[in-house]
């Protein structure tokens, strides 16, 4: 139980996956002009997080390792190098299937999520973190942590950049920083503030 | 009328536009409104009728550090006569020996007089060089964009001069007073239109990119050759025991006597400024009130917690209100009204969420031995989102209360 705390916590502060990896900018920086919308798009990267890299796990472990497929008679077949095709598939399909089940059984949370569901299939963040999960070698109960962690963390960032930017709106940047230049400043400001979290060890 | 006024008077003309020197206009400004109550008041509505203006709410911070200023001046070089005397040294070598020859300093760390001098040769070049650097980029910006050089600025030059160590290059001061007025504040269009701290946000600069002068590690005594360790980094080797052997009692540290920043070290003098701040309204007690609970309440978990490995968690309250910046932080950093949350409900949860980081990256981090400076950095980018929940739940509660009524 102890490990699955600590590996929230690192997951969604000392290793933040905007602030101190730099992934999912492109979102982290479009959409992030309003919080309601930051939050929605933070809800859809957790839900996302949570299945794909769990999924993913499943499949490194049973079918993609390095003598993982012993358990069909081949414990010498080493697929691992068609892990990034395979869980960007596995992303991209898992989010089309989440999107009609949701439109079908929760259209509430389905209209809140609205478009950004099919959006972060090509979110960095997604990806990474299930790249991550391979890299550290977590078990199955260690991903599904990860994944949630990892998700709240991106949420958390876009949304407390959300916040800034809506403050920002009344502050007067120069002409040439306007829009994403001081975004990009903003972004490297918070990442300073997220060094509080930096060397923690847990 | 005065002569000051009478010759501003005159000299308006060839700064005011179509003068001859009318790019400087911002610097005949800046000396104006620093002199002298602006004529101009708001015709249109919005009208709040107030005399709290900006240029008295950033006066009072200033003055409210003078009581850390002269401790810290004081300390400084009482540091810095005692290490000399434990060393051996005579006197200060280069240019401050000579002139603190001339005033006829003779190191004696009990006399007020010598001692303060000699802090003074410290804190003099450090700080004017940071007004000088900083005073640099705060009237382009402001010539360039057309803004004033208001008040602002001194308060955040003056309160980045009292965190920095005593021995710091005065290169890198001028550096992170550059970084803090310029990023931390003139791109986002100068005083009010920033959200993180412009003095902290130049400090943490600094410490993240000069980490051998900056990192707290060991102790800031001006004399060359003196090596220890801060109050702080033996607390996290030792705990208390080790604080005590290091010769700190309490009461030095809550007066101020041991070694730290320029400024920060008295818990005594950022409390007769924060009296001072309170009782004006400039800054919120309800922030300052905060941080010390959340301080107190994750220092008292803490205890209870307990921990066999890290002697940390065994600290109580009233040391981690002592060491480190802790108090400086929370009386002038915390309470920059910019950046911190604007709404009431807000500022208790802002305040107590400085205090419960800075006890956590104290006790929790090994990276670093001090943690304000990061935590209101941190609740800095926290604050819109803080005053975003509570705006929002005050529009639910009243929908709420509309629908009940009706």
């Amino acid at each position: 139980m102890e490990v699955y705390l600590s590996l929230l916590v690192k997951s969604i502060f000392v290793e933040n996956l905007a602030l101190s990896f730099f992934l999912g900018m492109c979102t982290f920086l479009a959409v992030s002009k309003q919080i309601g919308t930051a939050m929605g798009l933070g809800a859809a990267v957790v839900l996302v997080q949570a299945i794909t890299v769990p999924a993913n796990n499943l499949i490194y472990q049973y079918l993609l390792r390095d003598g993982a497929l012993a358990w069909m008679g081949l414990p010498d077949v080493d697929l691992s190098f068609l892990g990034l095709i395979c869980y960007i598939g596995v992303i991209a399909a898992l989010v089309q299937i989440l999107e009609m089940a949701l439109d079908k059984y929760f259209p509430a949370l389905y209209n809140a999520l609205g478009v950004f569901l099919p959006l972060i299939t090509v979110n960095c963040a997604i990806l990474g973190g299930s790249l991550f999960m391979v890299e550290r070698d977590y078990d199955f109960g260690e991903s599904v942590v990860y994944g949630i962690g990892g998700g709240l963390g991106w949420a958390l960032a876009i949304t407390a950049l959300a916040g800034i930017r809506e403050k920002l709106k009344y502050s007067d940047v120069p002409e040439g920083l306007q829009g994403l230049g001081i975004t990009f400043i903003t972004a490297g400001l918070m990442s300073l503030g997220f060094m509080a979290f930096s060397g923690i060890q847990l | 009328m005065s002569a000051t006024r009478r010759w501003l008077d005159r000299l308006h003309p060839q700064f005011a536009k179509g003068g001859r020197y009318e790019k400087y206009y911002a610097l005949y400004e800046m000396v104006d409104t620093f002199l002298y109550t602006p004529p101009d008041v708001t015709r249109t509505s919005p009208h709040v009728r107030d005399a709290l203006d900006l240029k008295r709410v950033m006066s009072y911070v200033v003055i409210a550090t003078i009581p850390c200023i002269l401790a810290g001046l004081w300390n400084t070089g009482f540091q810095a006569n005692m290490a000399m005397a434990d060393l051996g040294i005579a006197s200060a070598d280069g240019w401050r020996g000579a002139v603190l020859g001339l005033f006829g300093v003779d190191y004696e760390a009990s006399s007020v007089y010598d001692s303060f001098l000699h802090g003074l040769s410290y804190f003099l070049p450090i700080y004017i060089v940071t007004l000088m650097a900083g005073g640099f980029w705060e009237v382009l910006f402001a010539g360039v964009r057309n803004h004033e050089v208001n008040e602002g600025f001194l308060v955040t030059s003056m309160l980045y001069a009292l965190i920095l160590p005593p021995t710091i290059p005065l290169w890198q001061a001028a550096l992170g007073i550059s970084f803090g007025v310029v990023i931390g504040k003139e791109v986002f269009g100068g005083t009010g239109k920033n959200f993180l701290n412009p003095a902290l946000t130049g400090r943490a600069f600094l410490f993240f990119a000069y980490p051998a002068q900056l990192s707290g590690d060991s102790v800031w005594t001006a004399v060359d050759g003196f090596s220890g360790a801060t109050a702080l980094s033996l607390g996290a080797a030792g705990g208390l025991d080790s604080i005590a052997q290091g010769g700190i009692q309490w009461v030095d540290a809550f007066l101020g006597s041991i070694q730290g920043s320029l400024g920060s070290t008295s818990t005594l003098a950022c409390l007769l400024g924060a009296a001072f701040l309170i009782y004006t309204r400039v800054a919120s007690w309800r922030i300052i009130a905060g941080v010390f609970i959340g301080m107190l309440a994750t220092s008292l978990l803490l205890n209870g917690v307990g921990s066999d490995t890290n002697p940390m968690f065994d600290m109580p309250w009233h040391w981690h209100l002592v060491l480190g910046g802790f108090a400086f932080g929370m009386v002038y950093m915390a309470t920059d009204p910019v950046s911190a949350a604007m709404t009431d409900t807000g500022r208790w949860i802002y305040g107590g969420l400085i205090g419960f980081m800075t006890v956590m990256i104290r006790v929790v981090n090994p990276a670093y031995p001090e943690g304000i400076m990061l935590a209101i950095l941190f609740a800095n980018l926290i604050a819109p989102l803080i005053d975003y929940g509570v705006v929002q739940a005050n529009i639910r509660r009243r929908l709420h209360r509309s629908e009940v009524t009706q």
